[in-house]
């Protein structure tokens, strides 16, 4: 379990980052971290594996306290993913880029090789094991760095804007991949400002703006909320807004996935289709 | 004025020349504002100076030891306050205004601002590489990477998964760079003016003239005297 106690942080600009931030992940959570830019939400993803030590409070990680923990040891359980994968892909081969973490990490070379044939293959990227990560694509460049994190198996997975630069399909595998995760029993918390992607895979919200969390809460209740999302610089998905103007039909006002207003839709219309029929 | 302070501090290797030198720079210090960011860089320098300080220990007195420590700190505070008090700007501005390097600019890269741009552009570009360079080390450290660990070899290795990154970002920004000014009409025509001029005022001409005459003065003592360390 990470524990985040009333944690504070300034940078040494002087500049005020977060504030009293409380929070508890465990095996199995699904967490979206939202909020505007500027918000906070990186220099949190960083406190969660002890790149930056909080200046109040304190960040535990399975009851160890950051500031006494090596970042390499942190790491070990946390895993990471920075934004831009230009920030670390180096190596001349897919291969050797996701061997990395785990080599670091000293793992025996057999487990290695096993570990990132595995991880490529679970990202569709096995075509690419021996093409130099330079030369991949964006969103391909960004799904090896992904790879490089997860080969090593970390317990709580940080994911800081996964789905930018992806299109549609990708980002559907995204969530079909961190849907197996989280029911694996890993923790994984996505930094994002991608609501619809959030409205489809309804996580725990949680909304920082100015380095504090102004909501949290399951998606459909947070996302669906007009003046907490525009707090947090965000608009509601789609499904939210037009389901907010059908209330007078009886709707409720929390919808925010396609799923469950199809259901609704469903019902309604089946509804209407035998009152009709009555009627005629 | 950064080199009449350099001139004499080159020229001579005594211990008072040293002091004067330093003492005469601080008033333009508080002048410029800038006192607390030159401690700040003094404090980066002390390694340096205590390394220079030790080296020369070994291999001179211990008078000429505290003269090259202290010549080290009247280059730092001059460069210091130079860099701190002139926006990079307006270093660019001036270089633009000199003929010679508008020629060369021509004869080299086809137009004439195109040197002062690459001056400005490389200074400006500093700050946001520095931002990189942590995001990169912060990414690596999280992939296991200890930065410190390991004989010497392997530590000069640990920075290979540092600079490649690095390096790469530089380039593909400053490829992003060139399409974005050409995709905004860069060089432009000849004959650019700009938004600020710099302008001579009576008191630039005043320090020009003194700072030769510091100059002249140095060298004029060089040759006709020897001065001793203390």
């Amino acid at each position: 379990m990470i524990t985040l106690d009333r944690v504070s942080y300034t940078y040494r600009s002087g500049q005020r980052a977060l504030t009293d931030i409380d929070l508890n992940l465990e095996g199995g959570d699904f967490i979206a971290i939202m909020g505007e830019n500027g918000a906070g939400k990186t220099t949190l993803a960083k406190h969660l594996n002890g790149l930056l030590k909080p200046s109040q409070g304190r960040v535990l990680v399975d009851g160890e306290d950051t500031r006494k923990a090596s970042v390499a040891k942190l790491s070990r359980k946390v895993g990471l993913v920075f934004q831009n994968p230009d920030h670390l892909l180096f190596s001349e081969t897919v291969r050797d880029e996701v061997a990395f973490g785990l080599k670091n990490f000293g793992f025996a070379p057999d487990v290695v090789d096993k570990q990132v044939e595995r991880t490529l293959e679970a990202l569709g990227l096995s075509e690419y094991t021996d093409t130099s990560p330079f030369l991949l694509s964006g969103g391909e460049r960004k799904r090896v760095a992904l790879a490089a994190i997860l080969a090593t198996e970390p317990d709580y997975l940080i994911l800081d804007e996964p789905t930018i630069g992806q299109d549609y399909q990708q980002k559907e595998r995204l969530r079909n991949f961190i849907l197996q995760l989280y029911s694996q029993g890993k923790a994984v918390v996505m930094i994002t400002h991608d609501v619809e992607f959030v409205a489809e895979s309804n996580p725990k919200v949680i909304l920082l703006s100015q380095g504090r969390i102004v909501a949290r809460g399951p998606a459909d209740s947070v996302l669906s909320k007009d003046e907490l999302v525009k707090k947090a610089s965000l608009v509601r998905p789609q499904m939210s807004r037009l389901f907010s103007e059908l209330t007078n039909y009886g709707f409720p006002s929390d919808v925010i996935d396609v799923h469950r207003a199809r259901l609704l839709l469903e019902e309604k219309l089946s509804e209407a289709k035998v009152r009709v029929a009555q009627n005629s | 004025m950064v080199i009449a302070v350099l001139v004499p501090a080159l020229l001579f290797a005594n211990i008072y020349v040293m002091i004067i030198l330093l003492l005469s720079q601080l008033p333009l210090l508080l002048v410029g504002k800038v006192a607390r960011r030159w401690a700040l860089s003094l404090r980066a320098g002390v390694f340096l100076s205590a390394l220079i300080f030790v080296v020369n220990l070994f291999t001179g007195s211990y008078l000429s030891a505290i003269a090259l420590t202290l010549r080290f700190l009247v280059l730092l505070t001059s460069f210091s306050l130079f860099f701190m008090t002139t926006s990079p700007d307006d270093l660019g501005l001036a270089l633009d205004r000199i003929g010679a390097i508008r020629w060369l600019s021509r004869r080299w890269l086809g137009y004439p601002n195109a040197l002062s741009f690459t001056f400005t552009t490389a200074v400006r570009l500093v700050p946001t590489l520095a931002v990189d360079a942590q995001t990169v080390v912060d990414a690596q450290r999280s992939r296991g990477l200890e930065l410190d660990k390991g004989n010497l070899l392997k530590r000069v290795r640990n920075y290979i998964p540092i600079l490649i990154p690095l390096l790469l970002i530089a380039i593909r920004r400053s490829l992003e760079l060139a399409e974005a000014l050409e995709s905004r009409g860069f060089p432009g025509k000849e004959g650019r003016t700009s938004l600020f001029q710099l302008k001579f005022r009576p008191v630039d001409y005043a320090i020009i003239a003194l700072s030769v005459v510091a100059i002249a003065g140095s060298f004029w003592v060089f040759f006709h005297y020897k001065i001793p360390v203390l």
